[in-house]
Formats: C-alpha cells, sequence, structure tokens
C-alpha cells in the first residue's frame, strides 16, 4: 500500500524539476512552455492523489478543467510562437526586447 | 514486494528521469518526446489512483493532441539550436538552487509526518462494478455544469484566438473562387442577345 505523502513528493519534485527548467531553460520559449505543461501536471498528480485518499470525485473534475485550461494555453502559446518566429525569424527570448521590458 | 509497489516505484523513477530529461536536453523535439513519456507515466500513476477515465483523457487527448501539436511546431520552425543554449551552464546552478529548496520546503509540508499512511489510510479498492466514468460524468453534469460550459467556451475562444493569431491576409493579386458572386449570377449579365439580319450568302 501507497501512502498518499508519497504521491504528493512526487508532484512536489516534478514541480521543482519544472521550475529549475524554467530558469536554466531561460532563452527557449518552447521548453519554457514545455515546463508550464510539466507544473501543471504536478499540480493535476496532487488532485489526482487527494482525489483517490478522500473518496471524493471533485478532485478529478478539477483536473478535467485544469486540463482544458492547459490545452488552450498550448495552443495560444504555440500560435504566438509561430507569428513570431514569422515576424522575427528567432524564438530566443533574448532577442524579444520590441516593448523594452 | 507486492504489485502495487513495484508498479509505483518503476512509473515514478521513469517520471522523474525523463521529467529532468525534459528540461536538459540539447534538442527541443527530443524534450517533446520525454515529456510524451512523462505524461504517459504520469497516467500510469493515476491508473493506480483509480481515476481511469482522466488517465485515458491524459493519453488520448494530451498526448495525443496537444504533445502532437508541440511536436509539429517544434519540427516546423526551423530553429538555430545555439543561441538558445547559451547561458545555460551559467543558470544551471541557480535553477538547481531554487528548484531544491522549493522540493525540499514542499516535502516538509507534505511529508509523512501531515500526510503519512496513519493520518490518510489508502481507500478500499473500489468494488466489482464501480465505473470511475460514470461517477465522474455524474458530479460533472450536476453540479459542475456551469464550470463545464465555461471551459467549453474557453476552449472556443482558444480556437478563434490561435486562428485570428496565426492567419494570415492573401496578397491582392491572388485569384480566388467567389462561390456566392457565382451563384448570384443572372443570365442578364452573361449573356448579350443581339438581332441582326441575316447574313446574305
Amino acid at each position: 500500500m501507497i501512502p498518499l505523502s508519497h504521491y504528493l513528493i512526487l508532484a512536489a519534485m516534478l514541480f521543482g524539476i519544472s521550475v529549475a527548467g524554467i530558469i536554466i531553460n531561460r532563452k527557449n520559449v518552447i521548453v519554457l512552455l514545455m515546463s508550464l505543461e510539466l507544473m501543471l501536471l504536478a499540480v493535476n498528480m496532487n488532485f489526482v492523489a487527494f482525489s483517490h485518499y478522500l473518496e471524493d470525485t471533485v478532485g478529478q473534475v478539477f483536473v478535467f478543467f485544469i486540463l482544458t485550461v492547459a490545452a488552450a494555453e498550448a495552443a495560444i502559446g504555440l500560435a504566438i510562437l509561430v507569428v513570431l518566429f514569422r515576424n522575427r525569424g528567432t524564438i530566443n527570448v533574448a532577442d524579444l526586447d520590441a516593448m523594452r521590458g | 514486494m507486492p504489485v502495487e509497489q513495484i508498479v509505483f516505484w518503476t512509473f515514478s523513477i521513469v517520471m522523474v528521469a525523463s521529467a529532468l530529461r525534459v528540461i536538459t536536453a540539447r534538442n527541443p523535439v527530443h524534450s517533446v518526446l520525454f515529456l510524451v513519456l512523462t505524461f504517459f507515466t504520469a497516467a500510469a500513476l493515476w491508473l493506480l489512483l483509480e481515476a481511469e477515465f482522466l488517465a485515458v483523457v491524459l493519453v488520448v487527448v494530451y498526448v495525443g493532441a496537444v504533445m502532437v501539436l508541440f511536436l509539429f511546431v517544434v519540427m516546423m520552425l526551423d530553429i538555430n539550436l545555439a543561441p538558445l543554449r547559451e547561458g545555460f551552464v551559467r543558470y544551471l546552478p541557480v535553477g538547481v538552487l531554487v528548484g531544491v529548496v522549493m522540493f525540499v520546503e514542499m516535502a516538509l509540508v507534505v511529508g509523512s509526518r501531515y500526510f503519512g499512511p496513519e493520518r490518510y489510510a489508502a481507500p478500499e479498492r473500489a468494488a466489482q462494478g464501480y465505473s470511475n466514468t460514470s461517477e465522474l460524468g455524474r458530479t460533472l453534469y450536476t453540479d459542475y455544469l456551469y464550470q463545464f460550459e465555461i471551459a467549453a467556451i474557453i476552449l472556443l475562444v482558444a480556437i478563434i484566438a490561435a486562428i485570428a493569431l496565426t492567419m494570415r491576409k492573401r496578397p491582392e493579386t491572388t485569384r480566388y473562387q467567389d462561390p456566392g458572386g457565382q451563384v448570384r449570377a443572372t443570365k442578364a449579365e452573361r449573356l448579350r442577345i443581339v438581332s441582326m439580319k441575316s447574313e446574305q450568302q
């Protein structure tokens, strides 16, 4: 039998990996988007684990909505990426300084 | 070692290893493929947690659609990899430090002291006729109906936004059919009947 804390620690590990991924790949927008997907997966993992151990399906309903929003986010993010590449010829975050931020 | 433990540890190790490869792979295509592996093993762990419907949705919708979209975009864009890698070694210590600190902090909170087996006992396995899908559907279509419809609208907005962003206007010189104009055309516009005397031979 696997205790709940194992799943939670696994999700925390996944979240830590994705935070590290955002910091070390800060030039590459594609890997940044992938790290975001990993983060959402870690959150979903927590929801599913709690849903199982508390015997309540509402946690799974929330995962359903998170998956919906994550899919929409990935689609729009990739569309922005394609437009960016078409207009600027690069996806390097360092070159995207049109707004002088 | 019971089967459950073997499944859990195998898939956990594969999951963490592939997640590490996602953020360290040199080639973005490899990153996407390792991300697919991560999602796939996550789906297996969700099966272990008796969330069968979501596990199948994760594989079919996420791996099958969203990840393929990623792969498609990565392969479509002709990316020069060298400048994207610069700063990788420079930011590696900071990234590892932040990641490890966040993990340790979260592990202190969610560790076995507060969420161990004596606090949260594993529930009984579901009975044989139990269907996770119908249970989830019942909750989703009754208590969460409005939220479900909002989710549908979010997807619609995402479709429209993605199309609006990537649509290119055709140049003026492009020739194309105008079906409406073709249907509206009348005989009077196209055909002119001229009455004239017959010619002598």
